[in-house]
């Protein structure tokens, strides 16, 4: 234990869990406007750090770029699987959705392994880092925190200021009152879909800036992201952010006091008191 | 019966002529010959975290078998000849599926020897179910420890065990800098890695180190942040440790990242891969242990100095071989699969026969090299099976007079290709 | 009108028996191999029917009692020297214990919610068995192969697992067709109609729903010391592994939720499916494509399973099939 890594380790962590928090946005979107907990978050996070892999190292595309990329295919990728696999069963109890959607994971994953194998994947991208004192700040981390922040940012403009924004908190809120008002809720539901997708992917898309990864690397953020969503609040996405920023900081906290080991033990632990006591989240649930 | 004596006299002279070596199975002439299958069963990760290094591994083995071919089988004493044929099926880096196909390699296709899967996890679960049969396996991919000391009859390895993985490194960095003094040990919380780590901690003790950090690390982490603040918070002058391929790739990242001034960091897994590269400078300087490299000078001569007869192909025709074959260098994985194959062969050779018994006391007795290392097996009913003369070959990233990164062999002196250099 | 009680259970229990004899009679040890596996996933598919196909409520990390059956099977076997047998007993209760002790809490949840808090638990097990040193830590335990003496050499302790699994299995579908005929059944399953209701009626949800997931936890921690007393390793990653927890999901899924013979359906045609699948060389490198495409299909288009559509398509097999 030792106090000297208290203040690097909780920057790490916070830049980290603004990361996070992005692409627990994305599912916890999805959960609030359709109550359909996404079970392929997690290959479709691979997937946007595949996108900008493959566009880094054969066309050598600046990863930032390739991030704009695999947000605009995420928004196509999701409304696809929306229509392919969640549509027709929109309205059948959760075990269907969450079985359909789990066999969108097993299908992106399979082709995705037998395309990439399982060799870790890096993008090299260097942007020099700032620091002093015992704390350092990479300059990759920097970005990602400003592009995490600017995509929420972009997410709120889109639910607050547009009428299609509109269109989907209303169907969120009340899907056959929204209907009875003319919107179109299949289409909503698809967008919504494709935003909470596209969340992942920029994620991921970030993500492979700062680590390396392989088609099987998606489970570990899913999991986080499951975390997240239950400490923020089901369908808030500002109650994701912050749950994000949260789970970050303990992150990076805690391994100052318990040995790295015992970490996820804590995580998992808090995890499950937080749907014992305030199953609504930090922030409160929405709809 | 001329026509075959002067062809095999013809082939006998193009291998003198290619290596200096004697071409396994050429030799005896003019004798009845009954041509046999040997039906060779394993299973391969060709899917799943497992596959990179696996298909490495099957790789070897076909390049074996082809050879083996080529030459025309495996001869025995008694004339007979030996023909391998494999059989092996995907396993999905799954315990549970390896355990289930071994046994229908065993009961459906009645293999008559078995090697193994690729990664000890996976070795375990294989050698459980080989024992249980009684079937003879040889494996590779697989260094654990424990898997060799359960008293297992019919096992043997190949690769270095587990617990000799780090303690040539740290004899490397003590040659290179008597001066350090505190060292961090971090290792991914498997099986694997635990083993090594269990070795190599009391051996730095016993060398007057001081252990300032042992953690282990959970094994799907990815950010490894936080715990290099608490390593730096150390101070440590010497990093070692590590799991595999993906978090010791995205560790030695950070840590350069990070500006760790560790002076020495040894990782395992990761560094001889020729993907560690794709980090770019932050592969520098790092030192890995490998079970094989291409450079390494395992040959006729060594073996003669060592007292110990040479067998199989020269380093440098594995290479060319496997290069020609599968138009990719080989991996230590590779050379490993092949090994086996090798092992297998002199085995069935000095036994003269399949009988799993009398192959089991031609292992026993082998003790022999090759161009993959010295291979020797205990015979201890403790460990029995376990290798106890391969070493590890050390190699560090380094840059070349062309300033471009490359794997170097640094330690052990008689194998080394460059100097070792202290991590700036 | 007569009511006609189709003898369903007697007969599913002897073609059960039957198949299970066949790999004996034949003295054929692969196929042996495989049924030891069919049969332990009809134990998990049947088991997580009760608390998700009757009380519909969808355990996600079930397999969480598989593992702990398993760990505790295995310390006191290899601590203690215990009897197998014995061991297996000893071990599912402590297991059905904690899924009392958890279970009453986290059965508060609702829907999502509680599949999460289900990951939740598996995860924070198997993560904190990781750390745990005396069940091995990350390393896990072995048994040293002196072990399996006491079975008379390791074929017969095989042999010996493969018997206690089809008794297990026949054991949990026998239960599972004793619930779904029993008022206490009846409360499950109106308990996951409408909870709200069947409370008005004057059930008790909370005191059901835990009932069911004790049950419904003791099968999987026999099945768990069984598999790794076979195999004679264990470790955090294999006993508590998500996926095959999922796998038993959609097992139940593809045979048919709320139904005795769905689950074993489900079972045997997954387990088919995988093998066929992995032997099959063109296929070998799509299947994990190939069964999200099949599992996918079967939700959207026979979300009863098998049996289920069965049953509604011909109803005069209702009876007959349960």
């Amino acid at each position: 234990m030792s106090v000297d890594a208290l203040v690097p380790s909780a920057i790490d962590g916070l830049m980290l869990g603004f990361v996070y928090g992005l692409a627990a946005m994305g599912l916890t979107l999805i959960f609030g406007v359709m109550r359909v907990i996404n079970l392929s978050h997690g290959p479709v996070i691979a997937l946007g750090m595949f996108v900008v892999y493959v566009l880094f190292t054969g066309a050598g595309v600046n990863p930032y770029l390739g991030l704009i990329a695999a947000a605009g295919l995420g928004i196509l990728f999701g409304v696809a699987i929306y229509f392919v696999a969640v549509d027709r069963i929109i309205n059948a109890p959760e075990l269907t959705t969450l079985l359909a959607t789990y066999s969108v994971n097993l299908m992106i994953v399979g082709v995705a392994t037998s395309v990439f194998t399982t060799t870790p994947r890096a993008v090299d991208i260097s942007l020099g880092s700032v620091g002093g004192s015992g704390v350092t700040i990479l300059g990759t981390h920097a970005v990602a925190v400003a592009i995490a922040i600017a995509g929420a940012a972009l997410l709120y403009a889109i639910l607050f200021r547009t009428r299609i924004g509109k269109s989907i908190r209303a169907v969120a809120n009340n899907r056959a009152a929204a209907e009875l008002m003319g919107i179109d809720s299949r289409r909503v539901l698809a967008l919504s879909f494709g935003i909470g997708t596209s969340l992942a992917m920029t994620s991921g898309a970030l993500l492979s800036t700062l680590f390396s990864f392989t088609p099987l690397s998606g489970a570990t953020y899913e999991v986080k992201s499951f975390v997240i969503v239950v400490l923020g609040g089901l369908g808030n996405p500002t109650g994701a952010l912050v749950g994000g920023i949260v789970l970050g900081l303990l992150e990076g906290v805690s391994t100052v006091f318990i040995p790295v080991s015992w970490v996820p033990v804590l995580e998992y632990v808090i995890f499950i008191a937080i749907l014992l006591v305030r199953p609504t989240g930090l922030l409160g649930a929405r709809a | 019966m001329r026509g075959i004596t002067v062809a095999l006299a013809l082939v006998g002279l193009l291998a003198a002529a290619c290596g200096g070596t004697t071409t396994p199975g050429a030799g005896t002439s003019g004798q009845a010959t009954v041509k046999k299958d040997l039906i060779i069963g394993f299973t391969a990760s060709q899917t799943g975290a497992q596959n990179v290094a696996s298909n490495k591994q099957t790789e070897g083995i076909k390049l074996w078998v082809d050879d083996v071919t080529k030459a025309g089988g495996i001869k025995l004493k008694d004339g007979t000849i030996l023909m391998p044929q494999i059989k092996s099926y995907d396993d999905q880096s799954a315990t549970d599926r390896v355990q289930a196909l071994y046994t229908k390699l065993i009961n459906d296709d009645k293999v008559d020897f078995l090697l193994s899967p690729y990664s000890s996890g996976l070795v375990k679960a294989a050698a459980v179910v080989s024992e249980q049969n009684g079937k003879v396996m040889i494996t590779a991919g697989g260094a654990d420890d424990a898997t060799m000391e359960q008293g297992f009859r019919n096992i043997y390895q190949v690769y270095t065990p587990a617990s000799k993985y780090l303690t040539g490194a740290i004899d490397l960095m003590l040659k290179l800098d008597p001066t350090i003094k505190k060292v961090a040990i971090v290792n991914e919380k498997d099986s694997f890695s635990t083993s090594v780590v269990a070795a190599a901690k009391p051996y730095a003790e016993s060398k007057g180190l001081q252990v300032v950090v042992n953690q282990g690390y959970d094994t799907g982490t990815v950010d490894f942040g936080p715990f290099i603040n608490q390593i730096s918070a150390a101070a440590p002058d010497a990093i070692i440790g590590g799991g595999h391929l993906p978090d010791g790739t995205t560790l030695a990242k950070q840590l350069y990242e990070k500006k760790v001034s560790a002076r020495f960091v040894a990782l395992l897994v990761a560094p001889p891969e020729p993907t560690f590269a794709d980090i770019g400078d932050a592969a520098q300087f790092i030192v890995g242990p490998s079970q094989w490299e291409t450079q390494t000078k395992y040959s006729a001569e060594a073996a003669k100095t060592a007292g110990v007869p040479f067998y199989g192909p020269t380093g440098a025709d594995f290479t060319t071989a496997y290069k020609a074959k599968f138009s990719a260098p080989p991996s230590y994985h590779s050379a490993g699969g092949y090994a086996a194959g090798l092992t297998l062969q002199k085995a069935l050779e000095d036994a003269g026969s399949t009988d799993p018994e009398k192959v089991k006391t031609a292992l026993d007795k082998d003790d022999f090299m090759t161009f993959y290392g010295r291979i020797k097996f205990s015979t201890d009913p403790k460990t029995h099976g376990k290798q106890i003369a391969h070493e590890m070959v050390y190699v560090q990233w380094l840059k070349g007079s062309d300033g471009k990164l490359a794997t170097q062999i640094v330690w052990p002196a008689e194998a080394k290709s460059a100097d070792p250099q202290l991590r700036k | 009108m007569i009511r006609v009680r189709a003898p369903f259970l007697p007969a599913l229990l002897v073609v059960l028996a039957i198949v299970a004899a066949l790999p004996l009679a034949v003295n054929n040890n692969s196929l042996r191999e495989e049924l030891f596996l069919m049969f332990m996933l009809i134990t998990l598919a049947s088991s997580i029917n009760i608390i998700m196909g009757y009380t519909g409520y969808v355990s996600f990390g079930h397999i969480v009692f598989f593992g702990l059956g398993g760990y505790f099977a295995f310390y006191l076997m290899q601590n203690f020297n215990a009897h197998f047998l014995v061991a297996a007993l000893a071990g599912a209760i402590p297991a059905s214990a904690i899924a009392l002790v958890i279970g009453v809490p986290i059965l508060r949840l609702r829907g999502a919610y509680f599949a999460l808090a289900t990951i939740g638990i598996n995860e924070a097990m198997r993560t904190a068995i990781n750390n745990f040193e005396p069940f091995g830590g990350a390393v896990g335990m072995f048994f040293n192969f002196s072990v399996y003496d006491t079975y008379g050499g390791a074929r017969n302790a095989a042999l010996l697992a493969y018997g206690v699994m089809v008794v297990v299995a026949l054991a949990t579908v026998t239960t599972s067709y004793l619930i779904r005929r029993s008022k206490f059944g009846l409360s499950l399953m109106a308990i996951r109609e409408d909870q709200d209701v069947a409370m008005v009626v004057g059930i008790d949800p909370a005191r059901a729903k835990v009932v069911a997931y004790v049950i419904s936890s003791f099968f999987p921690a026999l099945a768990g010391a069984t598999f790794f007393f076979k195999n004679g390793i264990i470790e955090p990653g294999v006993a508590f592994d998500l996926l095959r927890s999922i796998e038993s999901l959609v097992m139940c899924v593809l045979g048919g939720t709320g139904t005795v013979a769905g689950p074993i359906v489900g079972a045997a045609l997954y387990e088919w499916l995988r093998g066929f699948l992995i032997t099959t060389p063109a296929l070998a490198n799509f299947q994990l494509f190939l069964a999200g495409l099949l599992l996918l299909v079967v939700v959207l288009f026979v979300t009863a399973g098998l049996v289920g559509w069965l049953r509604n398509r011909y109803p005069v097999l209702r009876a007959y099939i349960q």
